[in-house]
């Protein structure tokens, strides 16, 4: 009762609080194919330039796993007019903090600067769209970066290890299937030949996403973005983003991994699943649900309560769900064992659970306090639009409009109970899975 | 429409300020608990973070992990409320409460909307002073801290971090692993925590900083209720200890495919006349990322790591300057060898001014960019309060770091640098590689 009262109140106050100027976006489209995002925040003079291009791990050729990635690494080497370094010393030398990610369906570099040196890392980023230069004094050191970074993440982690191998086993066809690092001896045979062939087919105008978040004026930023990048041209050969789509699933598919470095065993299952789509957000926002109901919250969730608490039978208990990319990603649970729990018993346990909440259905009361989450994100989004200006920056090179992404939280505040029932049902599903165990020591097999 | 263009783009520039000052008030509230506030009234939530000095280094060699225990049972139950209870509690209110165990202290986090701040500190506040402590959750708080640290004997880097300290400080707590050891954990019970919660959170150990839709007026009334019931008084802190590790390489076999490499010696203190100094050198020697030293000797040229870097560590009651890097297992004896290299020709003082006026404008430009959000700046305001700076400190730093000489840099980086004192401490398969004797 307490509660319910409280909950009313705050909502009414979080609708006359969207009329703040902080968080307002805006949008603009340059005559070359860019798109400008604006995202104003008054609070400190402090601005992010960020841009985002629509191409990753999963647009790359087959055999050139990982040029996504090297290419994002080999960007900070030098243009028509600037050394290699130049960009990163200039970045720093006005205070700035910079840095690029690559994703499968993204590759995306920003600066955070004071806001009167937006317009000079604008130019730096509308330079490196088109002026890039490489030589093999710079190509060849940075590969073996590479590859080091490749040792960091992944062969020294016997879990990203085992990570590879349960997406290479999901997608059957699917480019997800391949690491977004590439393949250790793929990366070995990346040149700069290949880098350039990338740079100059995805790097333009037409194929990138401006994201400005900060103290600016949205006008005054568009008259910006027509100085640096309005005369740059468009690419003539992007190809669609057509990727190789999976065949029907037709059976539950195992790994058993084992590595020595392994303390702790457990159980993880991915079950392939849908995305976001532009204009038809439903079924995801039930499985974001879903998850958070499932997992997502602890020792209050289905899972967390009835491994953890009351089986006793899991240290730790979670679901997930990416409802964010370009083709389908996967909805996964996650489950570690308490010393003395076999995975065997832990994967039972973990089906009745799931099977339980299947036939019963979900606690009421549990949507509606995640709803009151949903609606106070709203709030706490505002206080670092860096966030909001990198779900812009997904949302947009993952196949969403503007308009999606602002629908977004009205659209999982209306999905009903019995929509997530009828997502969960469809989603979980054993033979669309890949089930994992990961051990130190492979089990003795009894002859 | 060219010139339009120009006009605007200059009004742009010269209306920007390139730094804000930042208005921190000294708010004492009525029970005599002080806090700093920055007013941030566009977003209605309120970020709040308490530090209390002493943390994880509280415990004693037999009890190690009993703070960092107690601190991940706050937040699992209190009074009749059990962990779950609690939970629900909190998703109902919205809000956010995080708790953490650091070597010189412990934090606790809140993030509260406006419209129900006061239930929802009410909340945090039996989590704070009345946690039960409870076996149940006990007994599966403990499960999980152990599982973490079985995990933690294959990582490599927290192989090499737990030998590096134990090497570095001898009997001090310093030498112990912040969330204990295996055999250590699993010898707690609930009356540790109730010690170690007794020990930990107290008035004269606490800071506070608050950022956002709350005035000064509302702040005072607000911490006495939610912190006035913590006792005056807490255990003593800890001993001030030296670095005491001598120069030695030490390598830890361990079957991986790249070794990870910690270096340390002895650093100084964060009240040193000289600290700044000390940081604006490091800074160009090691601690920049991209334009450093460091950075430009091992990863651009010769491609033999994705990340190196060297910091101060400047503890409560202690210090060193380290470093770590990472490198395939017939990689490291090289970069080791740049590294050392690179050390002892900055420990000649040959830093130059080109070298001085590009540190200075990055740290003098960036420092600002810490202050982007509510949460970042009330972490600021504790972390400031925690290492005794003054409350004009924010805006009064650019200026310090502008006013360094390089004599200044260089007579540091000779005086701090010391070349035949680094430790060494490698995990991996490193090929030609000698350990000391």
């Amino acid at each position: 009762m307490f509660f319910r009262a409280l909950t009313t109140a705050f909502l009414t106050m979080i609708a006359t609080s969207l009329s703040a100027e902080t968080g307002k976006v805006s949008s603009f489209d340059l005559d070359n194919g860019l798109q400008l995002v604006v995202i104003e925040d008054h609070r400190a003079p402090i601005a992010t330039n960020m841009v985002w291009y629509r191409v990753g791990a999963a647009d790359e050729a087959a055999g050139k796993s990982g040029i996504a990635h090297f290419l994002e690494h080999l960007m900070f080497k030098g243009t028509k007019t600037l050394k290699p370094g130049d960009f990163s010393d200039i970045v720093s030398q006005n205070g700035g903090v910079d840095n690029a990610f690559t994703s499968y369906d993204y590759t995306g570099y920003f600066q955070r600067v004071a806001v009167d040196r937006l317009p000079l890392m604008m130019q730096l980023e509308a330079d490196r769209m088109r002026n890039l230069v490489l030589t093999e004094a710079e190509v060849l050191p940075e590969r073996n970066v590479i590859l080091e970074e490749r040792n960091s993440r992944v062969e020294n982690d016997p879990g990203s290890l085992f990570s590879e191998l349960r997406r290479a086993a999901m997608y059957m066809n699917h480019p997800y299937r391949t690491p977004v690092i590439g393949w250790k001896h793929e990366i070995e045979k990346l040149s700069l030949q290949d880098a350039l062939d990338f740079y100059k087919t995805y790097y333009a105008p037409n194929n990138a996403i401006l994201v400005i978040a900060g103290d600016v004026e949205p006008e005054k930023v568009l008259v910006l973005a027509q100085t640096h990048f309005g005369a740059l041209k468009p690419s003539d050969n992007i190809p669609p983003r057509v990727r190789p789509q999976e065949p029907p699933h037709l059976a539950p598919v195992r790994l058993e991994f084992s590595d020595p470095r392994v303390r702790q065993p457990s159980f993880v299952r991915n079950y392939l699943s849908v995305n976001r789509k532009t204009g038809d957000q439903k079924e995801a926002a039930a499985l974001v649900l879903l998850a958070e109901l499932l997992g997502g919250s602890g020792i209050s969730s289905v899972m967390g309560r009835e491994l953890q608490l009351e089986r006793k039978i899991a240290t730790y208990a979670t679901a997930w769900y990416s409802s964010l990319s370009l083709d389908p990603d996967t909805f996964g649970v996650f489950a570690m064992p308490t010393p003395g729990v076999s995975l065997r018993e832990l994967e039972d346990a973990v089906d009745e659970v799931l099977a339980g909440f299947l036939r019963d259905g979900l606690d009421e009361d549990h949507l509606r306090r995640l709803k009151t989450q949903v609606a106070a994100e709203r709030i706490y989004a505002q206080d670092n639009l860096d966030t909001v200006a990198r779900r812009y920056g997904e949302a947009l090179t993952s196949g969403l409009t503007i308009a999606d992404v602002q629908a977004w939280p009205d659209v999982l505040q209306a999905v009903t109970a019995e929509e997530i029932m009828t997502a969960a049902k469809s989603v979980l599903n054993i033979d669309h899975s890949v089930t994992g165990w990961k051990m130190p020591q492979k089990p003795e097999v009894s002859q | 429409m060219n010139r339009l263009l120009i006009a605007v783009f200059a009004l742009f520039l010269i209306a920007m300020p390139a730094t804000a000052q930042i208005k921190i008030q000294e708010v004492i509230s009525p029970g005599g608990i002080k806090a700093w506030l920055v007013e941030e009234h566009t977003i209605p939530f309120i970020a709040l973070k308490v530090g209390f000095r002493g943390g994880t280094s509280l415990d004693s060699a037999e009890k190690q992990g009993a703070t960092n225990l107690m601190v991940g049972l706050l937040e699992e139950g209190t009074g009749d409320m059990d962990a779950a209870a609690f939970l629900k509690a909190t998703e109902e209110l919205a809000a956010n409460f995080s708790y953490s165990a650091r070597r010189d202290s412990v934090m606790i986090s809140a993030r509260v909307l406006t419209s129900n701040a006061s239930e929802a500190l009410d909340l945090l506040k039996l989590a704070i002073t009345k946690p039960a402590f409870n076996q149940v959750a006990f007994d599966r708080v403990q499960g999980q801290v152990i599982s973490g640290l079985e995990s933690e004997k294959s990582d490599p880097d927290a192989i090499a971090g737990k030998r590096m300290n134990q090497i570095s400080y001898g009997e001090h707590a310093y030498s112990r692993p912040r969330e204990g050891s295996v055999k250590t954990v699993n010898m707690l019970t609930p009356a540790d925590m109730l010690a170690a919660h007794r020990a930990g959170l107290s008035l004269d150990h606490m800071v506070v900083g608050v950022v956002g839709d709350v005035t000064a007026a509302q702040l005072g009334p607000m911490l006495d209720r939610l912190l006035g019931d913590l006792p005056k008084t807490g255990a003593d802190l800890p001993e001030n200890v030296d670095f005491a590790a001598t120069g030695k390489t030490t390598v830890i076999d361990f079957d991986t495919p790249q070794s990870v490499a910690l270096w340390s010696h002895k650093g100084l203190d964060r009240h040193h006349p000289d600290f700044l100094a000390a940081y604006v050198m490091n800074h160009i020697l090691g601690g920049g990322g991209f334009g450093s030293r460091l950075t430009d000797e091992v990863r651009e040229k010769r491609g033999l790591t994705y990340g190196v870097y060297s910091y101060l560590a400047a503890l409560d009651h202690s210090n060193f300057v380290g470093g770590s890097v990472a490198s395939g297992n017939d990689k490291i004896a090289e970069a080791i060898a740049v590294i050392r290299t690179e050390w002892a020709r900055a420990a000649k003082g040959d830093f130059t001014a080109q070298e001085l006026d590009d540190a200075k404008k990055y740290l003098t430009g960036s420092y600002p960019l810490r202050f982007g959000s509510n949460a970042q700046i009330a972490g600021a305001l504790v972390s400031l309060q925690l290492d005794f700076l003054p409350i004009d400190y924010v805006n009064t730093r650019n200026g310090k770091v502008d006013a360094l000489t390089l004599d200044h840099i260089n007579r540091v980086a000779q005086e701090l640098l010391r070349p035949d004192q680094l430790q060494f401490v490698v995990v991996g398969k490193p090929v030609g590689l000698q350990a000391s004797q």
